[in-house]
């Protein structure tokens, strides 16, 4: 009887011990959908977002940034900042400290050799590494012991957080991928499918361009984490499916970028199976003037470059009166609902960079009309495009082929002909428009159209490299294959001046009234750029998901690991 | 009819070469980049990179030269090799897909099964359809049951796959109750493994909706072909002189028209197949197959070149063939075609 009792006791015991020790894998299955899959599992040889976010799942970088662009250390101990010692005073160095006793999932331990390997990995010359640019400026990096690593510059960086930190620059394990350095990168099929990593997810099997099925890392850390045991992570498809799946089927617990319009968005959200959730980052939608003639009369070389200025657009007037036209509430309303919201601003975030100008928000034909009449833009000959010199005021407006991009080109269309301006409209395949290819007429650096319109954004929380895109001859031009990112070929001496100015500036506040006097001086004060609608993200997750954070700053699924089952 | 096989199988090289050619002419030609989908935040030096490593840098005819003898020299070693455990492919250079950096042909054979399974039972499906109604269509015709079929082929034909199977997932996935036995997934797991009844189930549960819109296409098609064919045959002579001998009247329609009617038919299923192994580009994406129809759409989206020469390429050779095994099967089932 007694022995009994002990081992009822005992057996209870063992019982109770896994629940106590709450419990990684105990909420079973999620499914994850993403409409556009996955072609490989190392976001080194891919750009593609779809790419980064989905191996952001397995591998993890020392540091991430949180749903407010904050930066929170994940397999580093903290972040390395002058204050703490970890950025040298003259911005030269960073020193990264990773956290003690790190497993990889196959259970061999993370030390900084893995991750002096990975710089390596993506600085080979021969690799094609699509991060590279995260790594600009690093001189040496090098193992100082086990743990530490020191990240040395050839000039100060003010900051020094492009490598290994975000989604895009995640800690490969060397052992793993030593053979698979500069040419091989390609050849290394197993390792870019089957990554090992720290996060809290592996790969059980992967099927290209289809879908990832995970299980939890045994290794994981956090002994508690992740609460699923197993992932599917489904790709393919297009927005609208994937949002169905988790809306009204309810097959699925997170959809991914649901670029929808409004009004389909709020349809599905009545289904009742889950919500929406939307999140704001740098994406701006804006239009783009030309200041150099795009005039097919001229010869190619001199076509679209700053030997030939813009007939029209270079009046400063004639750029304000076309943004004071548009009404940019109405183009949120038309084109994305909870997901957008009028900006004025070309860096819209984080907030100690934005500036607070919203002067353009409200529409104002009169005064437009004014300002152009003012520029000697008027309607002689009574047809009622405003002309001057005997040149028209006619534009020629593209934009990539995409439903929404159509509706606003309509909407400002519209908006300028009430003002007296003709406009032609145009629209390019996205891949040809955003492809780059110096032989066709049709790319957005070409420029060959009077203005243009698309959305960009910046990586990570810093608008330096952004805002340099803007310097004096970083226009796209014959001579560089038409590659440059001054898409505007804007060219301001002082601009570049301050530009220097804010290259030097390590302190944070200095900084962003820098950022800010650069945004305004492409915007409120030229008109260079015009910006539109600052785009958010919207996701979806099922009622029953729990500890989503919408994170626009980084991969949208930086906290998989918080992610749990909420039991009804 | 052995010798016109072999002098056609001869012919069909030159052919095949020179659709090689072509394709990979109209790939050059054809605008786009395979960096278009990289985001603007990644600098165009970079961008570059990228493309020096995915040998984009090289003369189109090395280019073209290369891929020639990636699938023609090297694939097969490496089928050679995981037929029979040699190594005769080790350390060569297969045929990689820009988007994945993975053998092209690994993907293919990953993608075949779910194709050939949705793809394949949705047309077998479909010939099992189509025949009986094509064959009574004709034998009354004009009745109503003939006057409905023609209207639901009408149907099947005219109206896009994409409107039916979204209309099918807004009655079955997302109308009904999750509970109920007609709810139906709309999205389809590639990752089952049929091992028991349950997971059987299953499966025959996420095919229903896919194989349904499909079939409906692939009947409306054939029963046509099936009614015009018996119709042809119906009135022959022989028919008057069997029926005149007394035979009886089943025995006259399902063995003396049938058989004569089904000879074009049967050309016409065979020219049908190589559809099959293409996918179903717009039904294997309303529901997420992800089949060989998803890779090929995806990999043009994505300017994966090597990808779609290949897939193109095998498609062109599967057409080639059942042409071949067409007109075989026209000289088999008819005595009266001798090609030679």
């Amino acid at each position: 009887m007694k022995l009994k009792t002990i081992l009822l006791g005992a057996a209870a015991a063992f019982a109770m011990a896994p629940a106590a020790m709450a419990e990684r894998g105990a909420d079973g299955h999620v499914n994850v959908i993403y409409w556009q899959a996955p072609s490989i599992l190392n976001p080194y040889l891919s750009g593609g977002t779809k790419d980064i976010e989905s191996s952001s799942i397995i591998l993890e970088p020392l540091g991430r940034y949180d749903p407010d662009g904050n930066l929170v250390p994940f397999l580093a101990t903290e972040i390395p900042t002058v204050e703490n010692g970890g950025v040298s005073e003259d911005l030269t160095s960073i020193t990264w400290k990773i956290k003690p006793d790190l497993l990889w999932s196959d259970g061999t331990p993370l030390t900084s050799e893995d991750v002096v390997f990975t710089a390596e990995y993506c600085m080979d010359p021969q690799g094609g590494c699509a991060q590279l640019s995260k790594f600009n400026g690093i001189k040496t990096v090098e193992a100082v012991d086990d743990l530490t690593v020191k990240v040395t510059f050839a000039t100060p960086q003010p900051n020094p957080y492009g490598a290994f930190m975000g989604g895009q620059s995640p800690i490969l394990q060397k052992a793993q991928f030593k053979d698979c350095t500069g040419g091989r990168a390609a050849e290394c099929t197993e390792a870019n499918f089957n990554p090992i990593g720290t996060g809290p997810f592996v790969v059980d099997e992967f099927k290209p361009n289809d879908v990832i099925s995970l299980s939890a890392n045994p290794n994981y850390r956090d002994a508690a984490k992740p609460a699923f045991a197993t992932m599917t992570f489904k790709g393919g498809g297009d927005a609208t499916a994937a949002g169905r799946a988790v809306l009204e089927t309810g097959e699925f617990d997170y959809a991914w970028n649901l670029q929808l319009a409004p009004e389909v968005l709020e349809q599905m959200a009545q289904g009742g199976k889950g919500e929406t959730v939307a999140a704001f980052g740098t994406l701006v939608e804006r239009i783009e003037m030309n200041l150099t003639d795009p005039s097919p009369d001229l010869p190619p070389e001199t076509r679209a470059t700053v030997d030939a200025p813009h007939p029209i657009l270079s009046d400063l007037n004639v750029r304000k009166a076309l943004s004071m036209a548009i009404d940019r509430e109405i183009l949120v309303e038309i084109g994305y609902g909870q997901a957008g919201r009028p900006t004025c601003n070309l860096v819209p975030a984080p907030e100690m960079y934005a500036s607070p100008n919203k002067e353009c928000i409200p529409q104002d034909i009169e005064g437009a009309k004014a300002l152009l009449d003012e520029a000697g833009w008027t309607d002689t000959d009574g047809d009622g495009i405003r002309d001057k010199d005997g040149k028209k005021l006619s534009l020629l407006f593209q934009s990539s082929t995409n439903a929404v991009r159509q509706n606003f080109q309509d909407a400002i269309k519209a908006w300028w002909g009430e003002i007296g301006v003709e406009t032609e409209l145009r629209n390019v395949s996205a891949s040809v428009f955003f492809g780059g290819d110096p032989g066709s007429p049709d790319t957005f650096q070409k420029f060959y159209a009077d203005v243009e319109m698309y959305a960009n954004n910046f990586d990570g929380t810093d608008p330096q490299a952004y805002l340099a895109q803007y310097r004096c001859g970083n226009e796209p031009k014959p001579s560089s294959q038409w590659q440059g990112e001054n898409i505007n070929r804007f060219c301001d001496p002082a601009y570049d001046a301050m530009l220097d100015e804010l290259a030097k500036t390590g302190e944070l506040d200095k900084r962003g009234e820098i950022a800010k006097k650069l945004n305004e001086m492409l915007t409120k004060d030229t008109y260079t750029i015009v910006p539109l609608v600052d785009r958010g993200r919207v996701s979806a997750h099922s009622n029953t998901l729990g500890g989503v954070a919408l994170n626009t700053w980084d991969s949208e699924l930086w906290n998989v690991a918080d992610w749990y089952r909420i039991k009804e | 009819m052995l010798t016109f096989t072999i002098r056609r199988l001869i012919i069909a090289v030159p052919t095949l070469l020179f659709i090689a050619v072509v394709i990979f002419g109209l790939l050059q030609l054809a605008p786009g980049d395979p960096m278009a989908q990289v985001p603007l935040t990644v600098p165009p030096e970079v961008k570059e990179r990228m493309r020096e490593a995915l040998g984009l840098g090289e003369p189109i005819h090395v280019q073209f030269w290369k891929w020639i003898v990636q699938f023609f020299w090297i694939e097969p070693q490496v089928f050679i090799d995981n037929v029979f455990g040699t190594h005769l492919a080790d350390g060569k250079l297969r045929v990689l897909s820009w988007q994945t950096r993975s053998p092209v042909m690994d993907i293919v054979v990953q993608r075949m099964p779910q194709t050939l399974w949705v793809v394949g039972m949705s047309y077998l499906v479909g010939i099992l359809i189509a025949l009986p109604i094509g064959i009574y269509s004709a034998y009354r015709q004009y009745s109503i049951f003939d006057q409905l079929g023609t209207f639901i082929a009408m149907i099947g034909f005219s109206v896009p796959t994409f409107f039916t199977g979204v209309l099918l997932i807004v009655i079955f996935s997302v109308n009904m109750d999750r509970d109920s036995f007609w709810w139906f997934p709309s999205i389809y797991d590639t990752t089952l493994q049929v091992t028991d009844w349950a997971s059987f189930g299953q499966q025959i549960r996420q095919m229903a909706m896919p194989v349904t819109v499909l079939a409906l296409y692939n009947a409306a098609q054939i029963s046509r072909f099936m009614r015009a064919s018996m119709l042809d045959n119906l009135n022959q002579d022989y028919v008057r002189t069997a029926r005149a001998k007394g035979v009886g009247e089943r025995a006259v329609v399902m063995v003396h028209v049938l058989r004569n009617s089904l000879i074009p038919v049967v050309t016409v299923i065979a020219l049908g197949v190589p559809q099959v192994f293409g996918g179903a580009i717009i039904t294997e994406q309303v529901f997420k197959v992800n089949g060989l129809g998803q890779l090929l759409i995806g990999a043009i989206e994505a300017n994966d070149l090597p990808m779609v020469q290949t897939l193109t390429f095998i498609f062109a050779v599967l057409i080639v063939l059942f042409n071949l095994i067409a007109d075989v099967l026209y000289g088999i089932l008819d005595p009266r075609i001798r090609y030679d």
